[in-house]
């Protein structure tokens, strides 16, 4: 019932602000421009190029860029480059949001709970991010990925168990210092139960900082599947992801560079063009400029 | 620029400002700061600025000390700091006017005070930077000014860190530090604001003393006219940026002519000592009973023995009968917020009962106490804090009953009904907090805890953050509530001359204890603990008809 009031205002949002300010910031404009085009190439891409990602062709092995309608050049099989690119970054995008996706949302959970509540509840949540911040990650996940049966699916859920703890502690530090607000006092105060304070009335006061966290591990999370495809425990051939394509093209580093140029290239676009968005993001949701 | 200079007749003016206008940046709600203001400081003259909060007396205050932000510019004017023009004047060479020749005093002494240099570093670095004297010299000299602004101790004081001192002495120190060049002027913005009254009491004397003293002429702004009354000589009343009237303290004080000021003088509460009239609907039915409640603060470890702890609230008793006002009064720490914080069970107590339409909540636990919530209501103090940014007005004042199983519908009618009832109008239903002034807020946060129709009612320093004439408003709303429900109320404040205007009876809070409970007739016109008496009297601007008013000095 309470989105009956809730849209009187708030279709002004474009004009806010916090939206001016994120305008203004060109770096994360640019990155928004980039992350836009690179998903719209993979979604689109496939089905505008000539060739399909897995078609075979040996006589046209190792073409270089430019080359008839190879226009990113073609791997070992002769396999067209920018049709295993785009669909590698399907793959690579889609692990990335939803690794961001679940490792916020866990994050969220454990920050809020840990934060309102306090005590042994807080206590016992936050000492557990520390036992799982003090686990080197990159082992971790290499250790888990050895261990499961590698799918898209299961590299997603390993990279968010090792990357919700910051989300958790930046949100249980905001969510504390909220609870001592008077409106969340006034809320008790009107005999509101506890989850409806944490979630209706504290939440969407920390929504700021999550936003921002989570732009940056979605940067953290493609990164992260890149480095466990390289190695081989991720996304399994002849499925491609950016990071495998990275592994299959060591071994011709000499003879075609472009083999690891053009994935490494996309991989590099992709991370820092999220944390400029993060750091405009940080910038345009600062909380003390925006206070009146 | 030049023009109006040969106003200024460099003998009797320390400072004289012409015409000045201070841009503000487009978008904003009015286009000037300031504008068009004209006064003079006299030599060895206090001149006062008044204004509520928006009119432009920091700004001022600003401008003259050259510390305008680069956003909003002097368009036009000028200022004459003891012959000296400061407008367009070299950054190089004011900087070598502040402190020396023009300096000022803070609001908030702790912000103002470096926290990791001690008292006597920030005193010497004044003199060190303008490049006065020999190591030794400067510390002696900075002793000398300790012992001036009345500090206790001043050699060991010297080597003390902010955070050790109370926030009146944190004030004595930044007076120290403004007078440590000996300046003609001395600008006080606000500075006892954030004090409490019997420290402001001491720290307006001693501003007046030394001035006095020193033949310093002093800018001094502030929001109170019973600070007004108490220090100037001259005042100047500021409205949205414009001079409104200036003029000898008598003369504004007295027979104000501006309709504004009329206005302003009108909505100062003053002491009355008069008891209130008995409410229509009082009765002599208790509503309230506490028995020796008590709440005392831990922190730190006691494993690693390193707790402190602070009795905030020690064997309080009283009872509050139903449609009555009980003011409870004290300065910073008493307890009275903690006493409010324990009655509506925001805090559990340690002890004692808490009897409430005769059952015993003290006990209860969160889960069991919550039915009852809707009879107990609560007005907060800040009104940019206690209302959920994120949420409209609609949501605020529904979002209670309707967890308490009121239909939606129902709950918004009576929304509707009572923003009107409160003086704001049905449109403010779908809108955000941040499209209100801090008055129309604390209107909205009435509302929020009338929604339940409560049988009492906690106001926390309610119209403390507002201004007075604001104030004044929301007593009257206050009072016309109690008077049309017959809610009981709890009426927490640290300003005596408000709660004179609203209480049947005042509990004055002192270290967690009650020393003093009784009518307003008793607490204002014969007090019978010392500490009450030394309440009263501090309030600034009320002086007993029989004692001395203080001497005009010329």
């Amino acid at each position: 019932m309470t989105a009956i009031v809730a849209n009187s205002r708030q279709e002004r949002w474009w004009n806010s602000r916090t939206a001016h300010r994120f305008m203004n910031h060109h770096l994360a404009l640019l990155g928004m421009v980039m992350i836009a085009v690179l998903t719209l190439a993979c979604v689109l891409g496939p089905y505008l190029l000539p060739y399909d990602s897995l078609y075979i062709d040996l006589r046209a092995r190792f073409a270089p860029p430019f080359t008839g309608h190879h226009y990113l050049g073609t791997d070992p099989l002769g396999r067209d480059l920018a049709a295993r690119l785009f669909m590698a970054g399907r793959v690579s995008l889609l692990v990335g949001f939803s690794a961001m996706l679940l490792s916020t949302l866990i994050g969220t959970l454990v920050g809020v709970l840990a934060g309102y509540r306090g005590g042994w509840i807080g206590t016992t949540l936050m000492r557990t991010v520390d036992g799982f911040l003090s686990f080197p990650s990159i082992f971790l996940v290499l250790a888990l990925a050895a261990a499961l049966k590698p799918s898209p699916m299961m590299i997603t859920v390993v990279i968010a168990a090792t990357s919700w703890m910051e989300v958790a502690r930046i949100v249980e530090a905001e969510v504390r210092s909220l609870r001592e607000r008077e409106f969340v006092q006034a809320g008790r105060m009107l005999g509101l139960s506890g989850t409806h304070i944490m979630f209706r009335e504290i939440l969407p006061n920390a929504m700021g900082p999550i936003i921002v966290a989570a732009t940056l591990t979605v940067a953290r999370a493609i990164l992260m599947e890149a480095y466990i495809s390289f190695l081989g425990y991720g996304i399994q051939p002849p499925l491609p992801s950016w990071g495998n394509m990275l592994n299959g093209a060591q071994q011709y580093l000499g003879s075609a560079p472009w083999l690891a140029i053009i994935p490494g290239a996309a991989i590099t676009i992709a991370v820092t063009s999220f944390n400029f968005i993060g750091d405009g993001l940080r910038d345009a949701l600062d909380v003390r400029g925006d206070h009146t | 620029m030049v023009a109006g200079t040969e106003a200024v007749s460099g003998e009797d003016a320390a400072l004289s400002v012409r015409g000045l206008t201070v841009d503000l940046p487009k978008g904003m709600e009015r286009t000037h700061a300031v504008e068009n203001i004209s006064f003079d400081l006299k030599r060895g003259q206090i001149l006062c600025i008044i204004g509520e909060s928006g009119s432009g007396k920091s700004v001022t205050a600003n401008t003259i000390m050259g510390l305008l932000p680069k956003l909003i510019p002097v368009s036009s004017g000028a200022i004459h700091l003891d012959g000296t023009a400061i407008i367009g004047a070299p950054a190089k060479k004011l900087r070598g006017l502040r402190g020396r020749i023009v300096s000022m005093i803070f609001q908030d002494p702790l912000s103002a005070l470096n926290p990791l240099m001690t008292v006597g570093e920030q005193i010497t670095e004044v003199l060190t930077a303008h490049g006065v004297g020999t190591k030794a010299s400067r510390r002696n000299r900075a002793i000398e000014l300790l012992t001036e602004v009345g500090l206790p101790d001043p050699e060991l004081m010297y080597y003390q860190y902010p955070f050790r001192l109370s926030g009146g002495q944190r004030q004595r120190v930044m007076i120290a530090m403004a007078l440590a060049l000996e300046p003609t002027v001395l600008i006080a913005d606000e500075p006892t604001t954030a004090l409490d009254v019997t420290t402001q009491a001491q720290i307006l004397k001693l501003i007046r003393d030394i001035q006095r003293r020193k033949g310093m002429s002093v800018m001094f702004i502030t929001h109170d006219f019973g600070v007004v009354a108490e220090i100037a000589d001259s005042v100047v009343v500021m409205e949205k940026g414009r001079v409104v009237e200036q003029g000898t303290a008598e003369q504004v004080l007295k027979s104000p002519t501006h309709p504004y000021t009329q206005r302003l003088i009108a909505a100062v509460p003053h002491l009355t000592g008069k008891d209130r009239a008995v409410q229509e609907k009082a009765s002599n039915e208790t509503i309230l009973k506490v028995e020796g409640l008590s709440k005392t603060y831990r922190s730190g470890s006691a494993l690693f023995g390193s707790q402190r702890i602070v009795p905030a609230v020690k064997d309080v008793s009283f009872e509050l009968a139903a449609g009555r006002t009980l003011g409870v009064v004290g300065e910073s720490g008493s307890g009275k917020s903690s006493l409010g914080r324990l009655l509506i069970k925001l805090q559990d107590s340690d002890g004692g009962r808490i009897l409430f339409e005769g059952r015993d909540i003290a006990k209860l636990s969160e889960s069991e106490f919550r039915p009852l919530r809707p009879r107990i209501q609560m007005i907060f103090q800040d009104p940019f804090a206690s209302l959920n940014p994120r949420s409209t007005i609609g949501q605020i004042l529904t979002v209670g009953p309707v967890a308490h199983g009121m239909p939606y519908a129902q709950a918004r009618e009576e929304a509707r009904g009572l923003l009107a009832h409160v003086g704001l109008d049905a449109g403010a239903f779908g809108r955000y907090p941040h499209e209100f002034s801090g008055g129309q807020r604390q209107r909205i946060g009435i509302a929020r805890a009338l929604m339940f129709k409560p049988k009492l009612l906690i106001a926390d320093e309610a119209v403390s953050a507002l201004d007075v004439s604001i104030q004044a408003q929301i007593l009257k709303l206050l009072d016309q509530i109690q008077r049309e429900t017959g809610v009981s109320m709890i009426f927490i404040t640290h300003d005596l001359r408000v709660a004179s205007q609203i209480c049947d009876e005042i509990a004055v809070m002192q270290k967690g204890r009650i020393v003093e409970h009784g009518p307003p007739s008793q607490i204002f016109l014969n007090p019978q603990s010392a500490y009450t008496r030394e309440l009263v009297a501090a309030i600034p601007g009320e002086r007993p008809k029989d004692t001395q008013p203080i001497a005009v000095n010329s």
